[in-house]
């Protein structure tokens, strides 16, 4: 086996797009006047860091479904726990400026009437504790659902099935006010973090700045995965799963490793996503939004890594021009996007561009032939 | 003779009532009412009911509606028409006294009014006047009421009424110190057989100084109320959840056809059950402008084709995008997840994001009472309907060329293929099949629920449930699937609340799909190996 670089072509590419973004950026909404039309407005910056914990989701989700066939249709439930863990710790820094002005419990339980701080809700006002949890959280619940479901050889459609069941289960578990997470409302009017003003545009760039890196690593983390021999195994598994048992795989317990880390990077995606959105409601469970994630990996080719990047980027950009401009069409495009890509571009807007490259190369050096078909399944 | 002395008895005791000068209690209590004092009032509200005198309860309704005058001592009521009558005498008055003032009342008189009205209504003629005044003695407990009560039980020819009567004579006896041992255990019996919340709330309620031989049988009877309270709120549980299971039923059969025969996983399957639902709210509203007269038969109308028109849209779906996509389970399941968002937002465009209103027809309201059940009829309706359709479709797939083929495809596509049965056509009829059965459920939901664009989303993650759950390609397991979510929904709803009990649901589903990962009937053979 050719032991391939974690530096390739592409990594070195999708790198420098993302260290080039998190100089860029900062520095035309800083040194650029406003009048001028390079210069980054203050929102705009939240904006693109929520874009690049979205790539970082779909990263999560090529990592399994491009690599290991395994389509979770509830990675968003990963990416909400870790959104509600940072949440927390957001929350339990307000003190005594919520409303009812209490040091120790937030608004919503004071609200409820409730004494005294829930066990949970210990330790989050010490961030080390809380980012761990960002982590652990998802990565747990992902580890015990894996288990349970490889094991017992829940594959294909029932799996996403069932992944669907479980993000839907939260969302319904998560508006309850009993829960103690702030019920319908979610955990909202953020004011520190770290010790520093959320709402400062400071605060904002090195959210920013902190989302690319993340991204950057998460990146390389996957590339390391996937070039390793535990992706060489994943794409075997992809590809003819019990031929792989056969051949002596203990196929579950690669599902379930690579199945926990996806989990894991959802959880960092969300818990960079809350302080640059400033909420985290129950609504982030919605299965629609799994599925929504699902898609930015299509579109931008799955299986690829730099393509779930792209994808996400490219349909939330999509998404907040069309909601903003023409509502009304936003789902028909998304929806058509579903379809479309499915049918005419399987491999995403990455592939089409390979297949077009690459043909465009054997037409230079006169040697036409039809484009390979793509292998699916 | 002695017919003739009788007669003669009757008639002076018509003259002397209708003179006056005759004063029975009810005339000496009148004055009483103009004393303006609440206490002197409220005492000659207890006299006058029951004295069983003709003008008492004309007098007592006056009273409540403020129409009781009274002047230096003499009484009158203002009849609705407008006319003064003596309450003494029931004459029409003529010269109106100057200083004439309605009695006035307060919460205390005015519950002696309830109470007393409650009395005088119990010997009207009026079955329905009697039931009542039979209910608000119950709830009143008046021991004014209790002469005139047994003077009723004992003219009383209706059963069902004379039982509400003997309620309202028990809930006086028991907790009234005064009455007899003997009544009052009577009474305890009564209320027993009763068995509804109100006779537990006073058997479960008596003074703290009862005799232990009057407690002691009631508090046996409380429990034996309890239980079979408790019995009735289980079967009307299972009830609910029968309901809620059929339409489960009837939203999930059309998935397990699309899902069996072709492996395809339509998430635009509630959206079918959205178009069948707009599909009766439009039958309707033509209905309504053309012809209001076939309003009651709109259902019947709508659902042919509700049918047509999901069915049609299901095929067209399965010729423009499913079928390439046959192997490839999810991309079908992300093309039609798509597909589920322009059906809903074109459902939004066209008829806007608001709730409907689809009307039920005058047949399907009303419920009916069966013991401690309640059965609401448009329930009823939809259970039955959900059977019949169930029926209809497992005889479909049973005794048809069509079911024979899409079985044929279902077990083993290739050699169906080879032996010369068209798949392809098949695919596309038995997605329509699916989508049709979609639509039909949506006539029946758009009953009990609101018809908005998002009315198939709700229903596409408990169906894909209800499916997995009984087994893929499996009408039976779908129908059992679906009656096993719906009754475990509502037996767990009053312990662990709605959502709760969803929650929990769904995660023994969860569970349940790691031990049986195809369902609790699953195929068999080599088809699920591939």
């Amino acid at each position: 086996m050719r032991k391939q670089s974690v530096f390739d072509r592409q990594s070195i590419v999708v790198l420098s797009l993302l260290a080039a973004t998190a100089v860029l950026v900062p520095v035309l909404n800083v040194s650029v006047p406003p009048g001028s039309p390079f210069h980054v407005s203050d929102h705009l910056i939240p904006l693109l860091g929520k874009y690049l914990s979205f790539a970082l989701l779909a990263l999560s989700v090529d990592l399994i479904w491009g690599f290991c066939g395994i389509l979770s249709l509830g990675h968003g439930a990963f990416f909400a726990l870790g959104g509600y863990a940072m949440g927390m710790y957001l929350m339990r820094q307000i003190g005594p400026r919520g409303v009812y002005a209490d040091p120790i419990l937030p608004d919503f339980m004071v609200f409820l009437n409730w004494k005294e701080l829930p066990w949970f809700w210990h330790g989050f006002d010490w961030f080390p504790f809380a980012a761990l949890m960002a982590l652990a959280v998802p990565g747990c619940l992902a580890f015990v659902f894996g288990w349970l479901a490889f094991r017992s050889r829940v594959t294909g459609v029932y799996l996403s099935i069932i992944t669907q069941a479980m993000t839907f289960a939260l969302m319904l578990a998560f508006f309850r006010n009993d829960m103690g997470f702030g019920g319908n409302n979610g955990l909202t009017d953020f004011k520190d973090i770290l010790g520093l003003p959320i709402q400062s545009g400071f605060t904002r760039i090195v959210l920013f700045v902190l989302s690319a890196a993340a991204l950057a690593g998460g990146y390389m983390l996957c590339r390391w995965v996937v070039n390793s021999k535990l992706g060489k195994v994943l794409v075997a598994i992809r590809d003819a799963e019990s031929r792989t048992r056969f051949l002596g795989y203990r196929v579950e317990n690669y599902k379930l490793a690579v199945f926990t880390l996806s989990a894991m990077l959802a959880g960092v995606a969300g818990a960079l996503y809350v302080p640059q959105v400033g909420i985290i409601n129950p609504g982030e469970f919605a299965p629609a939004n799994s599925i929504e994630a699902v898609v930015w990996v299509a579109v931008g080719g799955r299986g690829t890594l730099a393509g779930a990047i792209l994808g996400a980027l490219v349909v939330n950009a999509g998404k907040t021009w069309f909601t903003g401009a023409l509502p009304e069409f936003w789902l028909f495009v998304l929806g058509g996007l579903f379809v479309f890509v499915t049918l005419l571009m399987p491999r995403g807007i990455l592939g089409a561009a390979k297949d077009l490259w690459e043909q465009g190369k054997r037409v230079r050096s006169g040697l036409r032939r039809d484009a390979v078909p793509f292998a699916a399944e | 003779m002695i017919n003739l002395r009788d007669f003669l008895r009757t008639l002076l005791l018509l003259v002397f009532t209708t003179s006056g000068a005759f004063a029975g209690p009810y005339e000496d209590a009148l004055p009483k009412f103009a004393a303006d004092s609440y206490s002197d009032t409220e005492a000659a509200i207890g006299t006058v009911a029951a004295s069983g005198h003709p003008l008492s309860l004309p007098l007592v309704e006056a009273l409540r509606d403020g129409r009781l005058l009274a002047s230096a001592g003499q009484v009158f009521i203002r009849e609705p028409s407008g006319g003064l009558i003596n309450a003494a005498t029931g004459q029409a008055f003529g010269p109106v006294p100057a200083d004439l003032k309605p009695v006035r009342l307060n919460n205390r008189v005015r519950r002696a009014i309830e109470a007393a009205m409650g009395g005088l209504t119990l010997l009207s003629s009026g079955a329905a006047a009697r039931r009542e005044a039979a209910r608000a003695v119950f709830r009143s407990r008046d021991a004014a009421a209790l002469r005139t009560i047994e003077q009723a039980i004992a003219r009383e020819a209706d059963p069902d009424l004379k039982l509400a009567l003997q309620a309202a004579r028990a809930s006086i006896l028991l907790g009234n110190e005064a009455a007899s041992t003997a009544d009052r255990l009577w009474a305890v019996e009564t209320l027993r057989e009763r068995g509804d919340q109100d006779a537990l709330a006073l058997l479960s309620s008596l003074p703290a100084g009862t005799q232990p031989e009057i407690v002691e049988p009631a508090d046996r009877a409380a429990d034996s109320i309890r239980s079979r309270l408790a019995l009735w709120s289980a079967l009307q549980n299972v009830w609910y959840g029968v309901s809620l299971g059929s339409v489960l039923l009837l939203a999930a059969i059309g998935l397990s056809i699309t899902f069996g025969t072709m492996g395809v996983i339509n998430m635009a399957h509630g959206e079918m059950v959205m178009l069948g639902a707009y599909t009766t709210f439009v039958v309707q509203e033509i209905i309504r402008t053309h012809v209001p007269s076939l309003f009651g038969a709109s259902l019947f109308i709508a659902l042919p084709l509700a049918f047509v028109v999901t069915g049609g849209v299901g095929v067209l779906i399965e010729r423009t995008v499913i079928r390439f996509l046959y192997g490839r389970p999810l991309e079908t399941l992300l093309a039609t997840w798509g597909l589920s968002l322009i059906l809903q937002q074109a459902v939004r465009t066209i008829f806007g994001p608001m709730n409907r209103e689809v009307g039920t027809p005058a047949w399907m309201s009303g419920a009916l009472e069966l013991g401690g059940l309640s059965l609401t009829y448009n329930r009823m309706a939809i259970v039955l309907f959900a059977f019949a359709a169930f029926g209809t479709l497992l005889l479909v797939m049973k005794y048809t060329s069509l079911g024979l083929y899409m079985r044929a495809v279902t077990q083993n596509r290739r050699m169906a293929g080879s032996i010369g049965i068209r798949t392809n056509r098949i695919d596309a009829l038995a997605f329509g099949l699916g989508s049709g059965v979609a639509g039909i459920a949506g006539v029946a939901l758009s009953q009990i629920d609101n018809v908005s664009p998002n009315l198939g989303q709700g229903y596409i993650i408990d169906s894909f449930m209800v499916v997995v759950f009984g087994g893929v390609g499996n009408l039976w397991g779908t129908l059992v699937g679906a009656m096993t979510l719906g009754v475990a929904n509502k037996l767990l709803e009053p312990y662990a609340g709605a959502v709760l009990g969803k929650i929990l649901l769904l995660v023994a589903i969860i569970l349940f799909i790691q031990r049986r990962p195809r369902g609790l009937f699953a195929l068999k053979g080599r088809a699920v190996e591939a």
